[in-house]
């Protein structure tokens, strides 16, 4: 275990040494070039590793993959768009498919909700006790997914009518008057997957909270102050004067959960694995490949997903030339 | 000799007050209906992770058999114990938590020092391209990492790779440069551009701009960045997964999952246990590093 931490250190102090020599000795060699040479390349001393780190585990294997999309599962036979007809026309993935659809809309729509509400309400209370509640809340994204799921997995948990139950959902239920229920293979009304998204929504309403307490701040009292003037309550004054002014977060927060939530794997892979259809595309993916060892479908499936990115790529790059501009 | 004669008014002129409203002292304005449902929400979103806490204490036959909630309220007439610590820590959790260090700290420092230097040349060096390739990496902020697993893991296989701890810094590194490169730029584009150019003036290269000048300044920025980055490759599952695998190197989400997958709901104190070691400290550094957490936040989104 020793020997263990040894070489644990020893990683780190090798791994970033290296980086920061491999740095200087570039510099170094670039700042011996004649003058017009030096200024060439000298942008390139600094931006080139970070874009030889990008181009290689990025772009280079996204190219690949899609490549691969269109070859066999072992990745060495021309099979054309087969593996995307397979998935066409396979029930389980329009599952997998409404499944996703079904998370990239719930959640965030309910993180923000639920983060809106909690940044207005604890925006009233006292510093201090506006401080606690926010931590409070925020804390579960310092938590891993998996840890999320451990956590959850044990409220859901089901034991045999009769005995006492130890998942608190149930115990809840039971003390409502009702049986206890393996909730996690429920599909009715997708019960189960909601459950899970549950999970998803508790990890990110911090962020969401975070965020837009931030804008509201930010809302200038004066607007608020006309509105009141005018006659306005509480509900009109939130509605028609602050929401339309954060706005703007409102809809950062969202494109970032939904980013968040197109890859969501953890959650599913270590609670039902897919199964009790609850799959998503992340989760497929893995099975596919790790289970299947299908190169070829997982790849397709992956690409899939890469084309639901793209709209989402093409409004953030959009925004960001628009916001650049107006530097 | 002249010297400017100072007049002194020898009338006392008091300052007028300025007319502005002096904002009045921050105090509640919440009433019980506000105050009530915040309570509520609170303890919702608290009560999953006590139960975590509250059961790994317990012993494995309590904790199967009857609720958490019941030790909570009798905390005297129930048993307690350390036990599933000790045993989850003696079954490889423990190698697993300096496998995790082992992975996450360099994961974390090398992309900064890295995305550092590119923010730098995008932010203050002119040259070819550079508009080009930043627009790239901000198209790269949305693309799931999941599309360049399979070639990835062919790569490291023909290095030898795959399973060691080198896989998953390359990985991450990678993985991370879009974000890192995007909110330090931002942060570095706030630097004063004044105290640049007077470094420019006196001759400085870009090299000693970066080192002495713009990286100490940029501290929060990267203080931002590195518990981002410490707490999403801490926290990962998949990469580890895939790049390091279950095992001797196995970190502890890795591990955990383990437990979670292979119990069939009878070792439920172990699998509590296990999570509440894996949280430890990702919560404990988000607790005391809360304010440069929620600054990265919010660096990406509201721009000012």
């Amino acid at each position: 275990m020793t020997f263990k931490i040894i070489n644990a250190l020893l990683a780190i102090v090798a791994g970033i040494g290296v980086t920061l020599a491999i740095f200087w000795l570039f510099n170094w060699l670039v700042e011996r070039l004649p003058g017009r040479s030096e200024r060439v390349l000298k942008p390139w001393v600094f931006v080139g590793p970070a874009v030889l780190l990008i181009t290689m585990i990025l772009i280079y294997p996204a190219v690949r993959t899609i490549i691969l999309s269109f070859f066999d599962r072992s990745g060495t036979e021309f099979v054309g768009l087969e593996n995307y007809a397979n998935l066409a026309t396979d029930p389980a993935f329009h599952t997998t498919l409404i499944n996703t659809l079904l998370w990239i809309i719930v959640v965030p729509v309910s993180a923000v909700v639920l983060g809106l509400l909690v940044a207005i309400l604890a925006d009233r209370l006292a510093p201090r006790g506006e401080k606690i509640t926010k931590s409070m809340i925020f804390m579960p994204m310092a938590i891993s997914m998996v840890g999320a799921s451990t956590i959850w997995l044990f409220i859901y948990d089901w034991n045999p009518p009769g005995t006492d139950q130890i998942g608190l959902l149930n115990a809840i239920v039971v003390a409502l008057g009702g049986e206890p229920q393996v909730w996690l293979q429920i599909q009715t009304l997708k019960l189960n997957s909601l459950l899970l998204m549950v999970i998803l929504i508790w990890l990110q309403v911090g962020y969401a909270m975070v965020l837009i307490s931030s804008a509201i701040k930010g809302v200038p009292e004066e607007t608020v102050e006309a509105a009141r003037i005018d006659g306005a309550n509480e509900i009109q004054a939130f509605f028609r004067i602050i929401i339309p002014q954060i706005w703007g977060t409102v809809v950062t927060v969202f494109v970032t959960v939904l980013i968040g939530v197109m890859k969501v794997f953890d959650i599913v892979y270590v609670t039902t694995n897919g199964l009790y259809g609850t799959n998503v595309i992340a989760n497929d993916f893995f099975v596919t490949l790790f289970q299947f060892y299908d190169n070829g479908r997982a790849s397709a499936i992956v690409v899939i997903l890469l084309i639901a990115v793209i709209p989402v790529m093409i409004y953030q790059v959009r925004r960001f030339r628009a916001e650049e501009a107006m530097k | 000799m002249s010297t400017p004669v100072q007049v002194t008014p020898t009338t006392n002129v008091t300052p007028v007050k300025a007319a502005k409203k002096k904002p009045p002292k921050e105090q509640s304005r919440a009433n019980w209906i506000v105050r009530l449902t915040l309570v509520i929400v609170v303890v919702a979103f608290l009560i999953p992770t006590i139960g975590l806490f509250v059961t790994s204490f317990r012993p494995r036959d309590d904790a199967s058999s009857t609720g958490w909630w019941t030790a909570l309220f009798n905390p005297f007439s129930s048993q307690w114990t350390m036990q599933n610590y000790a045993d989850v820590i003696g079954d490889g959790m423990g190698n697993a938590f300096v496998n995790s260090i082992a992975v996450t700290i360099p994961a974390t420092v090398i992309p900064i020092l890295i995305a550092a230097m590119a923010a730098y040349a995008f932010t203050f060096i002119e040259f070819p391209g550079r508009d080009v390739i930043f627009i790239v990496v901000v198209g790269l902020l949305v693309v799931p990492n999941q599309v360049a697993f399979v070639p990835l893991l062919q790569l490291f296989g023909r290095f030898d790779l795959v399973g060691t701890f080198p896989a998953a810094w390359i990985a991450h590194a990678g993985f991370g440069m879009p974000l890192a490169i995007f909110i330090l730029r931002a942060y570095m584009q706030t630097l004063p551009k004044a105290v640049i150019e007077s470094a420019k003036i006196d001759g400085a290269s870009h090299y000693q701009t970066f080192w002495k000048l713009i990286l100490p300044m940029s501290v929060p920025a990267l203080a931002s960045f590195a518990i981002f980055q410490f707490l999403w490759v801490w926290n990962d599952l998949l990469v580890a997964l895939i790049f390091v695998g279950p095992g001797e190197n196995a970190p502890i989400t890795v591990a955990l999952r383990n437990n979670l997958m292979g119990q069939a709901g009878a070792g439920q104190n172990l699998v509590t246990a296990g999570g509440f070691l894996s949280m430890i400290l990702p919560i404990a550094v988000f607790l005391v590093m809360q304010r440069y957490f929620v600054r990265g936040l919010t660096a990406g989104a509201v721009k000012g």
